[in-house]
């Protein structure tokens, strides 16, 4: 997270010397991003720097939170210039079109495929003409048409890289054991953390006789989401488990194996609930089914609002930096910056082993619900 | 809301499933079940291990106490042995003091006869020689006495004055 500093220092300098030119700088993505609020804002912007530089960090902070099409460390923003990557780019419209983020130069440029044009606007892909112009509706949300995209942006790069470390980690661990039932190296810490999920996440949750049928399921989502949310407080600057689709994926995960695997106690308690008067019966049954529902999707808000809060807060107390700037003075700035960052920093380091811990503890204790043998009186 | 809506992107979305799926069954597959095999597997040796040891522990104790058992009864052993080899000894050191005794009396005994016979047999040489002596003695005596005839005269006298008185 500590690399987005430069970013923000070009921001700040920008503002400060700059801003007077800000507007006809519209050939890179940050400003592209201002078309879209340019009119309301447009007022504030020409005469306070201060408003003018907030906005600018809740627009980075949203483009931070946000998945993108391209993977950048950090950006010269006065210059244009985005130090990183591009990322394949796969849309299906008439058939499968496959290119490199690299040609929409961060959405300055429009594309054509076949007769379609394309354009990337605010981490999107539209459809446009070869002007490259967006409609808007009243709320001033685009209204061209998307192609189906597929691309593998940022998120999706960094799960297929975080998979790959998942996998050569756990696979090490598992080829230790051949030379000896001790583990050795790195392997020793990572033993206690499978021992962990096993014996307090898993084993009370499910039952001694069924979890090892759930074990795989467990072990992956508790170090995906450890594993991504240690890195989404790197310098890397992914934002992958504050991200709604994946945790929504996640959470459809343990919604699925919690139906799939619930057995007939399950089913008789959330539509004819035993023990209760038959109205109570016909009142619960709605409501249990909504439990159903409400399960994961509290899985997935946890996870998601968790994770977003904390990248939010980082990044704006960061900001204080240049916001606080006149107010504090340079050093002072900086050092209550840096020191709250530090501080929420170590908060975010338990947050997300807990947000790992929870989701696992919460999908197992969902699983063992679903699987609990229940003894009638 | 509207704006997680807007968020939500379905590209990702499929990705990430289709990602999910295959990183855990290879996981599953590579890491997750050799992994548990082995924790299992080492956890049942330990246990193994720790009741082998219990059980040794056991057997041990068991060992001791039969040891202390054998111990203990081969001490009594000892101790009547030591008490019957005291007895045998006071016995025939008894058996022996008695036949030395009843020895030294025979003994004593046969000495006592023999100093008797000896002495009777010195005693009865003894009167010979003596009744020798006297006889020679009086022979002599006799001789000296008888060698004139008033004399013996005399003595035919005296012999019949002494018959006459008796």
């Amino acid at each position: 997270m500590l690399t987005l500093v430069p970013s923000f220092t070009m921001n700040a300098n920008d503002d400060q010397h700059q801003s007077d030119a800000h507007h006809e700088e519209a050939t890179h993505h940050e400003n592209n991003e201002h078309d879209h609020e340019a009119l309301p804002h447009s007022e504030e912007e020409g005469y306070n720097d201060g408003v003018n530089s907030k906005e600018e960090v809740a627009e980075y902070i949203q483009h931070h939170l946000g998945d993108t099409h391209d993977f950048i460390f950090f950006s010269d923003e006065a210059a244009g210039h985005h130090y990183g990557f591009p990322l394949p780019i796969i849309l299906v419209d008439n058939g499968l079109k496959v290119f490199m983020s690299s040609e929409f130069h961060h959405g300055d440029k429009v594309v054509k495929k076949g007769d379609t044009h394309y354009r990337l606007y605010h981490g999107k892909i539209y459809k446009t003409d070869a002007e490259g112009t967006i409609q808007y509706d009243e709320h001033h949300h685009p209204t061209n048409a998307k192609p189906l995209d597929l691309s593998i942006t940022k998120n999706v790069f960094s799960i297929l890289v975080i998979s790959i470390i998942m996998l050569l980690l756990f696979r090490s661990l598992a080829k230790g054991y051949k030379n000896g039932p001790i583990p050795t190296g790195f392997a020793r810490v990572l033993e206690p953390l499978v021992i962990f999920v096993r014996d307090e996440i898993a084993r009370p949750n499910i039952g001694e006789k069924k979890y090892r049928k759930f074990m795989g399921f467990l072990l992956t989502v508790f170090f995906f989401i450890w594993i991504t949310n240690l890195l989404g407080l790197t310098p890397l600057g992914i934002n992958v488990t504050g991200n709604i689709a994946v945790t929504i994926c996640l959470a459809l995960f343990t919604f699925i194996i919690v139906q799939f695997s619930g057995n007939k106690d399950y089913w008789k308690h959330i539509f004819w609930m035993p023990g209760v008067p038959v109205p109570m019966k016909i009142v619960l049954a709605p409501i249990e089914v909504l439990g159903m529902f409400t399960k994961p999707f509290s899985l997935l808000i946890r996870l998601f609002a968790n994770i977003t809060a904390g990248h939010t807060v980082v990044m704006g107390i960061l900001a204080v930096i240049y916001i606080g700037k006149e107010t504090l003075g340079t050093g002072g700035s900086i050092g209550v910056s840096l020191f709250l960052t530090l501080f929420i920093n170590v908060i975010e380091l338990l947050v997300a082993f807990l947000q790992a811990y929870i989701f696992t503890m919460l999908s197992s204790l969902f699983i063992g619900m679903a699987v609990e043998e229940h003894d009638h009186h | 809301m509207d704006k997680l809506i807007n968020d939500f992107s379905f590209g990702l979305f499929v990705w990430v499933s289709i990602i999910f799926v295959v990183l855990i069954i290879l996981m599953r597959k590579f890491a997750w079940k050799p992994i548990l095999e082995a924790l299992n597997s080492r956890e049942e040796g330990i246990s193994n291990a720790l009741k082998a040891a219990e059980n040794a522990k056991k057997e041990l104790e068991a060992l001791n106490a039969d040891n202390e058992r054998i111990l203990k009864e081969a001490r009594a052993e000892r101790d009547v042995m030591l008490k019957e080899a005291r007895e045998i000894k006071e016995k025939i050191v008894s058996e022996a003091k008695g036949e030395a005794n009843a020895e030294a009396e025979a003994i004593i005994t046969n000495a006592k006869a023999a100093i008797e016979l000896e002495k009777q047999a010195a005693l009865t040489e003894l009167k010979t020689q003596v009744a020798g002596i006297s006889i020679d003695i009086a022979k002599k005596i006799i001789k000296s006495e008888l060698a004139s005839e008033e004399s013996q005269l005399a003595l035919v006298e005296k012999s019949l004055n002494e018959v006459i008185l008796n």
